[in-house]
């Protein structure tokens, strides 16, 4: 469904991606792991089209989205929810759902979604009229991925949805990726916090200095000696003891 | 007790002049993070194309109409053309550039009509002039005050009730995320421009309607003081900017009013001077807030 | 043999940066006559008034816009200082006996008007300072603001709006030559310095700065306080050029074509202010030959009001959308070139001379 092929992006002169390719099929979650700096939010950012990608295709069903500005990708199907929320801390927490649907013409489909992202998080109903600066955490991540949704996207790029989230929180983030894939939706999840990751996704790509090194599917890489080194830590966890 | 009611008249008046100037800072520095200095060059665009218009015997509703129009088209492609590619830039840069589009404006419109001061020839209508308690007022007093509180509260609805106005907000309060929700933000700034220069169009010919004569150099100064009472209320608020706006007319017109003989001359440094002292003492202004976050 | 880069061989910066605009200076001096003489005054004024700005908007990195107001503080308090007596008491009503009676040579008259604006720099710098960015622009400029009004009204001092004249022509090409390379030489040094580069560091990241023990107030302090000096050492300079001075003319305008030069130049070099004030001396005079009106390819141009203001300001925008660290960036080549010791003992090195031919050989090669 989304396909990435040969993709680089620069900055300056330094290459923070170089060549790199993968493909997401449809209701697959995907997630792609790597340690700070290793590219995976620049990859990211080139495939909503913050960054203009040096070279290489991003596709989504075969039409050709590399170079587009973010409206056009946004209303392709693909969007962003990036790491650290960034919510609209000025606006309200209707008015950040709101925004999702700007694009969308029929103010009906948008009060759909809404509601639909209320039955996910039932805490935003609540929370409707607040000042989303004034949210916790765990709650502002529950918008930016509520106000991602109401965009009505076929794909969902998740940048860190866990980072700085306590871990109860944490779970519950992850319980709603699981249940949108339930639905339907194709997720490519971009974690440091590899356990979790793989523990929720079909496949992982494990990205270094630019490149991807490593990729299959997640139970098989969680088993590899170096991954578990380098990013289990060899600890037993909750998602380590559900994968083996 | 004349005297007094006639010194807050016109500082209403005045007030209304640098609020709706102020409003269109406010936005502009909220969405971009920078100060548009030529803003104030508007309102010498509204007043020279409004001149023109009558001049050529067009009728004075629909000049009126026309001028604001023609102002709003120069704070789009003043916009287009030289603050687009230096969003990124310092604040610096940009403080600079709207320099220089303030100087290049003002020269070209000498150039164009040369610097002697023109007269403003507005219906008969306005000048009117009635009793309010023991004061007179004219009709354009009135129009001014009216004017500046519709135009306020449509701002304000605008802002805070349609679709356009929340984007407004979004991209002010993060670009970045607003670009992720596909909201382009060239044509938000532009609709911020939009509103800006028309607030300033209004402003310029209430302005020049009321002293009826005017010239190329109206604009800068009368910017500029309206600018600081943007400050003064605190940048990117629109209460901000209309309670700045008064603050500072009221200073200046009561400075003068009011000050004594041999000091009088002053007032200009007086309030200026009120002004630097209300910034060092609240930096961000009277209501403004103290962390902004942009990105 | 190391091959130096022929813009670093001693030789080069030798010629290039003392011997040929000396020569050029000299033959313009010579012959142009004395319009070419004031327009030459006036260039090497405006060095010092962008270089003086650049100390402070490109180095400390504190924008302000309020140089013309310590360019006018440095014109008004030298005139004062230069003028007879009887001439001050036939112009300006009841100026205060002792002032009236004062009488300095101009040079010690310059120095005091220069001391005195920057005290009032150091009296006013200590409450805005605080203020950054766009307030720092904005206290600035309505700190130009009040000065012009203070000028405009402080009628037994200043003579009111009708300004001051009379002064006598003591600027003259030695005197300005000598002052702006005392400024350069005087400000380079400074830059260079360990204080110098806590200026740049700084403007660099403020909170880093601190961290490593700068005192930035004081820095920040210090830096307006010895601009305003070198502000007012040019407008002492420029009222003895001009000779007739008034509140209107450090205004706006004057605000502008100073900051224009440090913008064009290159802000945050001292070098830059050399082609800045280049730009701003001669391409008005240029300009002002047009205004008049003219004919281009046969067809006859009017004459065009606000001409030079209409160019410099496209100029301008050009320079800052596609160039917008100016003509120098962060370069010192010629005030480095200017002040090393090595520019001038490098002449008496062979090697010098062999590297000369030899980086001009590959050069040509090349």
């Amino acid at each position: 469904m989304l396909k990435v092929s040969n993709l680089s992006i620069s900055y300056k002169k330094i290459n923070a991606v170089r060549d790199i390719s993968f493909e997401i099929s449809k209701g697959e979650i995907v997630s792609l792991i790597g340690s700070n700096g290793a590219g995976k939010t620049s990859t990211m950012r080139a495939i909503s089209g913050l960054v203009r990608a040096k070279s290489g295709s991003i596709t989504l069903n075969g039409e050709e989205l590399a170079g587009k500005p973010p409206a056009r990708i946004v209303s392709a199907g693909i969007v962003h929810v990036p790491e650290g929320r960034q919510v609209f801390s000025r606006l309200t927490v209707a008015e950040n759902l709101e925004m999702g649907g700007y694009l969308t013409r029929d103010k009906r489909i948008v009060r759909e979604r809404m509601e639909y992202v209320f039955d996910l998080f039932p805490v935003l109903r609540e929370r409707l009229r607040q000042k989303a600066g004034s949210l916790s955490g765990g709650e502002q991540q529950m918008l930016a991925i509520g106000r991602g949704l109401v965009t009505g996207p076929k794909v969902l790029l998740l940048d860190e949805p866990s980072l700085g989230l306590a871990p109860i929180v944490v779970e519950r983030v992850f319980e709603v990726i699981r249940k949108l894939q339930q639905g339907g939706m194709t997720i490519l999840l971009v974690e440091q916090n590899a356990v979790d990751a793989m523990a929720i996704s079909g496949r992982t790509y494990i990205m270094e200095s630019g490149a991807i090194v490593l990729d299959g599917p997640s139970a098989e890489i969680a088993e590899n000696d170096e991954v578990k080194r380098i990013y289990l830590g060899g600890k037993e966890t909750w998602a380590t003891s559900l994968l083996s | 007790m004349g005297y007094f009611t006639a010194q807050l008249i016109s500082a209403v008046k005045l007030g209304s002049i640098y609020a709706l100037v102020a409003i269109g800072y406010s936005i502009v520095y909220s969405i971009m993070g920078m100060i548009n200095f030529a803003h104030g060059e508007l309102l010498m665009i509204a007043t020279f194309s409004l001149w023109v218009l009558l001049n050529a015997g067009v009728p004075f509703a629909l000049a009126v109409a026309l001028a604001i129009l023609v102002t709003a088209l120069f704070g789009i492609l003043i916009e287009r053309i030289a603050y687009r590619s230096i969003r990124d830039a310092g604040e610096s840069t940009q403080i600079i550039t709207s320099l220089a589009v303030s100087i290049f404006l003002e020269a070209l419109c000498q150039a164009i009509f040369n610097s002697s001061s023109k007269a403003l020839i507005i219906p008969d209508f306005f000048s009117k002039t009635f009793r309010i308690l023991d004061t007179t007022v004219s009709v354009i007093d009135v129009v001014t005050l009216a004017c500046t509180l519709i135009l306020t509260l449509a701002v304000v609805l605008i802002i805070r009730r349609t679709a356009v106005g929340k984007a407004m907000r979004a991209v002010a309060d993060n670009m970045e995320a607003a670009d992720l929700m596909g909201i382009d933000k060239n044509r938000i700034i532009t609709a911020a421009f939009v509103i800006g220069s028309v607030l300033a169009a209004v402003a310029g010919i209430l302005y020049s309607g009321k002293y009826t004569s005017f010239s190329n150099d109206m604009g800068f100064m009368l910017g500029v003081k309206a600018f600081i009472a943007a400050v003064l209320g605190g940048l990117g608020s629109l209460t901000g900017a209309v309670t700045g706006g008064y603050i500072m007319a009221v200073l200046e017109v009561f400075f003068s009013g009011y000050l004594p003989r041999g000091v009088v001359s002053y007032q200009t440094a007086f309030t200026f001077l009120v002004l630097i002292l209300v910034l060092l003492v609240r930096p961000n202004g009277l209501f403004g807030s103290s962390n902004r976050q942009r990105s | 043999m190391e091959k130096v880069k022929l813009r670093n061989n001693p030789l080069f910066r030798f010629l290039a940066v003392v011997l040929l605009p000396l020569l050029a200076l000299l033959l313009a001096a010579f012959t142009g006559g004395s319009y070419y003489e004031s327009v030459l005054v006036l260039f090497f004024i405006n060095i010092i008034l962008a270089a003086s700005l650049n100390l402070t908007n490109g180095i400390t990195g504190i924008f302000s816009l309020g140089q013309a107001g310590f360019m006018a503080l440095g014109a008004y308090a030298s005139s004062i200082l230069t003028l007879s007596e009887k001439t001050k008491n036939t112009m300006v009503r009841n100026m205060p006996e002792w002032l009236a009676k004062i009488q300095l040579p101009f040079i010690p008259a310059l120095i005091v008007a220069a001391v005195f604006s920057m005290l009032i720099a150091g009296l006013i710098g200590f409450a805005i300072l605080r203020a950054r960015g766009h307030y720092l622009a904005v206290i600035t400029l309505g700190m130009v603001i009040v000065i012009k009004s203070v000028l405009d009204n402080a009628n037994n001092l200043t003579n009111g709006s009708r300004g001051l004249s009379g002064m006598a022509r003591y600027s003259t090409l030695p005197v300005v030559v000598i002052a702006a390379l005392l400024t350069l030489f005087i400000l380079y040094r400074i830059r260079i310095s360990a204080f110098g580069r806590a200026m740049i560091a700084l403007r660099e990241d403020e909170d880093a700065a601190a961290s490593l023990g700068i005192n930035y107030s004081t820095i920040r302090l210090m830096s307006f306080m010895i601009s305003a000096f070198f502000g007012a050492v040019g407008g002492g300079l420029w009222a003895h050029l001009q000779r007739t001075i008034a509140p209107s003319l450090f205004y706006f305008n004057e605000t502008f074509i100073i900051l224009e030069m440090s913008v064009l130049g290159g802000m945050a070099s001292l070098s830059g202010a050399i082609p800045g004030a280049a730009i701003l001396t001669f391409v008005p005079q240029i300009l002002a030959n047009f205004s008049t009106g003219f004919t281009l390819f046969g067809i006859q141009i009017p004459q065009i009001n606000g001409l030079t203001n209409i160019v410099m300001s496209v100029l301008f925008i050009v320079t800052i959308i596609f160039r917008k660290q100016g003509i120098a960036g962060n370069s010192e080549y010629i005030v480095s070139s200017l002040f090393d010791r090595q520019t001038y003992t490098g002449l008496f090195k062979k090697e010098t001379y062999t590297g000369f031919a030899d980086a001009f050989r590959r050069k040509k090669s090349a």
